[in-house]
Parts: C-alpha cells; sequence; structure tokens
C-alpha cells in the first residue's frame, strides 16, 4: 500500500468517526433549532428536564416514571425494574458514552416516552432533559 | 494415582467446558447492544426459530415494554436468532418466556422457590444473578454462586 493510500484510508477512517460523533451539547443545540420552530424563543431547562424525569407519568404501572429504572439520580446507576439488569448513569458526567449518539439517542426517547409517558416526547422536552442530565442533575 | 486425578480433571473440565460451549454463539455487536440493554442477551439457542420469529414481531408489546427496532437492524438480528436457534421442541414456548420452556424447568427443578423471590433475583429472567459469569458465556454449573453466596453443587 503506498503512502498516498494509506493516507486515504485514514481520512475515510477519520471522517466516519466524525459523521457519528455528536456530543450532548450538540444534541441539545439540534432539539433547541427544532423546538424553536413550534416555540420562537424556546431555551432549555434542567428545571424542566428535571420535572420530566421525576414525574409520576402512572401510565405503565410497571414504570410509572424515569427513576423507576434510571435512579432519582442521573449520576448514579440505576436497576431494571423488571429483569433487575444494572443500568448505567445517564449523565454524561459519571459515564462519557451517553448522548453521544443521536441515533441511540432517538431510539431510547422512541422507546421509552411511548413507556413512560405515553406519548412520543417533544424536541423541547428532549432539550429539556439532554440539559438536566448534562449538569449532572443539578438545575 | 497422578495420573488418574490428571484424567479426572481433564474430564471435569472437558465437561464444564461442554456446557458452556453449547450456548456459545459468534460475537455480533448488534445483538448484544439491542438484546442485552434491558436483560441480558438471551443465548439464541434457548428458544426454536419459531418462538423468535413471534417475539420479534410484537417488539412494540415486548412482555410489557415498548423494545421496538428499526426495520434493518430487526431483519439482522432475526437471522441470526433464527441461525443459532434451538431446533429441539424442549426449547420451545407458546408464550415465548424462555423460562416456561420444558429444558428451563427440568435445568432448574432443584432451585428452592424461595431463591426465586430474593432480593437479588426478583425475576426468572434475572439469569446473572446466580449464572455470574453467563455474559461472558460461561453457564457452567461451577461458577454458578446462589445469592447466599454459596456454590451450586
Amino acid at each position: 500500500m503506498t503512502a498516498r493510500k494509506i493516507g486515504i484510508t485514514i481520512l475515510f477512517i477519520v471522517g466516519a468517526g466524525v459523521a457519528h460523533a455528536e456530543t450532548p451539547a450538540s444534541l441539545i443545540a439540534g432539539y433547541t433549532t427544532e423546538a424553536t420552530r413550534a416555540t420562537p424563543g424556546f431555551a432549555p431547562s434542567a428545571e424542566r428536564g428535571q420535572n420530566l424525569f421525576i414525574r409520576k407519568w402512572g401510565v405503565s404501572q410497571t414504570m410509572p416514571t424515569c427513576a423507576s429504572c434510571h435512579s432519582n439520580q442521573p449520576t448514579a446507576e440505576g436497576k431494571h425494574v423488571v429483569t433487575s439488569k444494572r443500568i448505567a448513569p445517564l449523565a454524561p458526567a459519571a459515564n462519557p458514552e451517553r448522548f453521544t449518539s443521536s441515533a441511540k439517542v432517538e431510539k431510547w426517547f422512541r422507546r421509552n416516552c411511548q413507556e413512560v409517558v405515553g406519548r412520543e416526547c417533544s424536541a423541547a422536552e428532549k432539550a429539556d432533559f439532554i440539559q438536566f442530565v448534562s449538569k449532572g442533575g443539578r438545575v | 494415582m497422578k495420573s488418574l486425578i490428571a484424567i479426572l480433571l481433564i474430564a471435569l473440565t472437558s465437561s464444564a467446558q461442554a456446557d458452556s460451549h453449547k450456548l456459545a454463539v459468534p460475537a455480533n455487536p448488534k445483538w448484544q447492544v439491542e438484546c442485552g440493554s434491558c436483560h441480558m442477551a438471551y443465548p439464541p439457542q434457548l428458544l426454536t426459530a419459531e418462538n423468535w420469529r413471534q417475539m420479534m414481531k410484537g417488539l412494540d408489546r415486548h412482555f410489557g415494554a415498548n423494545a421496538t427496532l428499526d426495520a434493518k437492524e430487526g431483519v439482522e438480528i432475526l437471522a441470526f436468532l433464527e441461525r443459532y436457534a434451538a431446533r429441539d421442541q424442549k426449547y420451545g414456548a407458546s408464550t415465548l418466556r424462555i423460562t416456561d420452556t420444558v429444558w428451563f424447568k427440568r435445568e432448574h427443578r432443584e432451585v428452592p422457590t424461595a431463591m426465586w423471590s430474593h432480593a437479588k433475583v426478583k425475576s426468572r429472567a434475572n439469569c446473572t444473578a446466580c449464572h455470574v459469569t453467563a455474559e461472558r458465556g460461561d453457564w457452567s454449573e461451577h461458577s454458578i454462586r446462589m445469592p447466599d453466596g454459596r456454590r451450586w453443587e
């Protein structure tokens, strides 16, 4: 393999990595842009995010709230309420892998909002939520 | 005498390996991640292909939870499950619960009822409560630790 080919290969690998890498801040920014279309002047709020997280929605009997599985501290490890499987902390400060892939973030919002809230979450709610966990659960 | 012990040791080791090898599958990150978030990724060998097909059709109400996948991931994972699925009906369950198969019930017939409701176990779905090395593919009886810390022997 020539040096040029190696160089091109490295560029491809780096490029692929960059294409998929998001950060909590970039995800908040994306959801904020989306939320602003429906609500001009929208700004994400950790406090509203916390309300979303600890509110007893009561839609699901086994999982009335996010905290049923994730514990009421985003920096702490959670435990699945049915299977007892350990769930790594939600807060990026405690678990740097969190909120680094928009596909993964969208998948879990879709599943868990349907399950616990009883509907899809809005872009505004997602921005608030990531803001809350990014601050390590402090509002 | 020494050679007899050596033979015995080899026999014991190989039977433990045979046990764990039966449930081994090649590494499959997609299956591991998608089927192993809320519970451990249960070995495909523990249900029949027909059971897995039914399971993957109903992920929107997967034992009371929403576990939906995107269509492409669903197809890929089902192919993997079908490939390693059990052929024997003792691994089949109309409820799609591994814990309802004839095989599971027989394997666990000596487990006292109180163990299942132990705070560290709570659910028959919680394999790793006792099979502490199962996620590394080791299901041998030798590796079992009961919730009270004792070995299963």
